[in-house]
């Protein structure tokens, strides 16, 4: 299921401005990365990359390469489509389609992927629901509209539908920053609970989730406003957050930042 | 934290060091602490509401604006009815059956049927081939087009819906009835035996041409509209299913059309309404009969509004009234148009609604 992640020497442009500079980094499978650092310093960008978002804005391109399981996702052969059901995202605002129910938000990926069959698309409703933690909230009120529930409740509706097309990876782009803590605690759990079957590659500007939730932990930071991004520490969690080994992100993590 | 200085007036006790952005004290910078008057956010007794205001006076004035719609549309529907009645008493044929248009006679005759069937089908032949194509531009413009394309492109269209009727009614009558007439005898050669492009000629004046020149001047109606609602789709929601591994036409089948529906329905809504209502384009383009045909291709067709304008220069008493309530049968045939729209925006308004 699962799979390995790949990035060497990737760089991120918006036309002429480089988001992030030559970042490299091996994500395991069936792991929780977290990626943390100030703002602006390119996190977001460089997780878009991975499942080839960042190209949807306009002039936007990336070098370097990005493989996933020795599989080059930018190369010119490989459908971007695939690139993006392979790997979910989740992002920082909820966002359920807001003309669809309960029911149709869960399976929309599915029925992009052209399945039709009632009996699967049932099927696969509720299992992601429940692997959302979801099920027993909604189940009575699958036809209600996606977007009438809660902030945290919508967050665990948008993770149900990225996990129902099976992807291998997850992104989460600052999953938790719109929420409440007890709904982050629940994605929290959640993360726990999907690492069994998924990589997780999540964007937090909450260290103490960082250090809650991953195994390993990226550190991005800039020089300054204007200058690309750069990962400046990438390593297992416990270690950056006890003993890092450069000054820059143990100014960050101890709140000496800027 | 730290300690917050009182909210009284002269709060000169607000320890500046601590919380320099809450200390409000007397002298420190200009009007909103001065001595004289209390700080906007209150301090001292409240004082009375004002009992007129200029709030209670654009209150009235809104209410007024909002009264006037109501008094505007009783009034012309009094006038309409009131000239209507007498003219359809002394009507000795039957006002929805009798294919017919004789109200100056000395036993006035006439009958709707025909030009409201007309008026239909040429709305509804404006609205097939036109609702197609501009939701494609619309679409174009705002999800395919580089934004230094769509700019000069959707000025383009907006020019479109600035040409006067009567220059559309123009053109199609002396540049747009040829080539009509070429393709409707194409069409008879081929397809004569579909009857909508049965008959024996002549053809051109039809209400096939009608409803094209129509569909042209609905056409960018309905585009500037639906591109305006296709463009306020949330970008969030068209990452979603971006990221879902859609393709760009998925994502939009996905993402824009279902969140731009109701809008989309409205600009139809409206492009209908302009087509139904439309006159002097239809007065030229069409050569008047009084019949229910489905043959689209044959010389013919009429609608209310064209017959309107056609006759109402020989009309007498009679003949006014007459074509007054037509032009009530028209006004209905709107509203049934306007109140189905609203039933299938309405129907699914909770989803719109939660939308965020």
């Amino acid at each position: 299921m699962a799979k390995r992640i790949e990035a060497s020497n990737v760089s991120s442009y918006y036309g002429a401005f480089k988001a992030i500079d030559s970042v490299s980094m091996t994500v395991e499978p069936k792991t929780i990365t977290a990626l943390i650092g100030p703002s602006g310093c390119g996190k977001s960008t460089f997780l878009r990359s991975i499942n080839r978002m960042h190209e949807v804005l306009p002039n936007a391109r990336i070098e370097g390469s990005l493989t996933i399981d020795d599989q080059n996702i930018y190369d010119p052969d490989v459908d971007v489509t695939a690139v993006r059901r392979m790997i979910g995202m989740v992002f920082q605002r909820p966002n359920p389609f807001p003309t669809m129910s309960i029911y149709e938000n869960a399976v929309a990926g599915l029925k992009l992927n052209g399945v039709k069959k009632k009996s699967l698309l049932d099927e696969a409703a509720e299992k992601s629901l429940r692997s959302a933690n979801l099920w027993d909230e909604v189940k009575d009120r699958l036809d209600r509209p996606g977007a009438g529930l809660s902030g945290g409740q919508q967050q665990r509706l948008c993770i149900a539908r990225t996990i129902a097309v099976e992807p291998q990876v997850v992104l989460m782009d600052e999953p938790c920053s719109a929420l409440d803590p007890i709904s982050t605690l629940a994605i929290e759990d959640l993360m726990f609970k999907l690492k069994d079957r998924f990589t997780i590659i999540i964007v937090t500007h909450n260290m103490q989730q960082a250090a809650r939730v991953s195994d390993k932990t990226g550190f991005f930071s800039i020089d300054k406003t204007g200058d690309p991004g750069r990962l400046i520490e990438y390593d297992d969690t416990q270690k950056i957050f006890s003993n890092p080994t450069q000054k820059k992100t143990e100014d960050y993590i101890t709140g000496r930042f800027g | 934290m730290g300690d917050y200085p009182s909210r009284s007036v002269n709060a000169t006790a607000g320890d500046l060091g601590v919380t320099p952005r809450h200390a409000q004290g007397a002298g420190y910078g200009s009007s909103p602490s001065n001595h004289d008057e209390p700080p906007l956010g209150g301090g001292g007794a409240l004082p009375k509401k004002a009992r007129f205001s200029i709030e209670a006076g654009f209150r009235g004035l809104s209410t007024a604006s909002g009264a006037m719609v109501l008094v505007i549309i009783v009034a012309i529907a009094v006038f309409l009815i009131s000239k209507a009645v007498p003219a359809l008493q002394a009507n000795t044929g039957d006002f929805f059956t009798q294919f017919e248009w004789a109200p100056n006679e000395a036993n006035p005759s006439f009958g709707i049927a025909a030009l409201a069937f007309g008026t239909v089908l040429s709305s509804v032949i404006a609205l097939i081939v036109a609702v197609p194509i501009a939701l494609g531009i619309a679409l174009f413009l705002s999800h395919y087009a580089p934004k230094r394309l769509a700019t000069p492109l959707g000025f383009v269209i907006d020019l479109l819906a600035a040409v006067p009727s009567v220059v559309f009614g123009l053109w199609g009558r002396d540049v747009f009835q040829e080539p009509v007439r070429d393709f409707s005898i194409w069409l008879n050669k081929y397809f004569s035996w579909i009857p909508l492009f049965g008959g024996d000629g002549p053809f051109g004046q039809s209400i096939m041409l009608g409803g094209l020149v129509l569909a042209i001047m609905v056409l960018p109606i309905v585009t500037s509209l639906s591109r305006e609602v296709f463009q306020q789709t949330p970008g969030m929601n068209e990452e979603a299913a971006l990221a879902l591994g859609a393709t760009r036409w998925e994502m939009i089948r996905t993402a824009v059309l279902p969140y731009g529906k109701p809008g989309v329905i409205a600009a139809v809504m409206l492009g209908l309404g302009r087509a139904l209502g439309e006159t002097i384009a239809l007065a030229l383009t069409l050569s008047v009969a009084f019949d229910i045909s489905f043959n689209l291709i044959e010389n013919g067709g009429n609608s209310v509004a064209a017959n309107i304008a056609n006759s109402f220069a020989e009309a007498n008493d009679t003949g006014r009234g007459a074509l007054i309530a037509s032009g009530l049968v028209l006004f209905a045939i709107t509203l049934v148009v306007n109140m189905t729209a609203r039933a299938i925006i309405y129907r699914r308004r909770e989803f719109r609604d939660s939308a965020a």
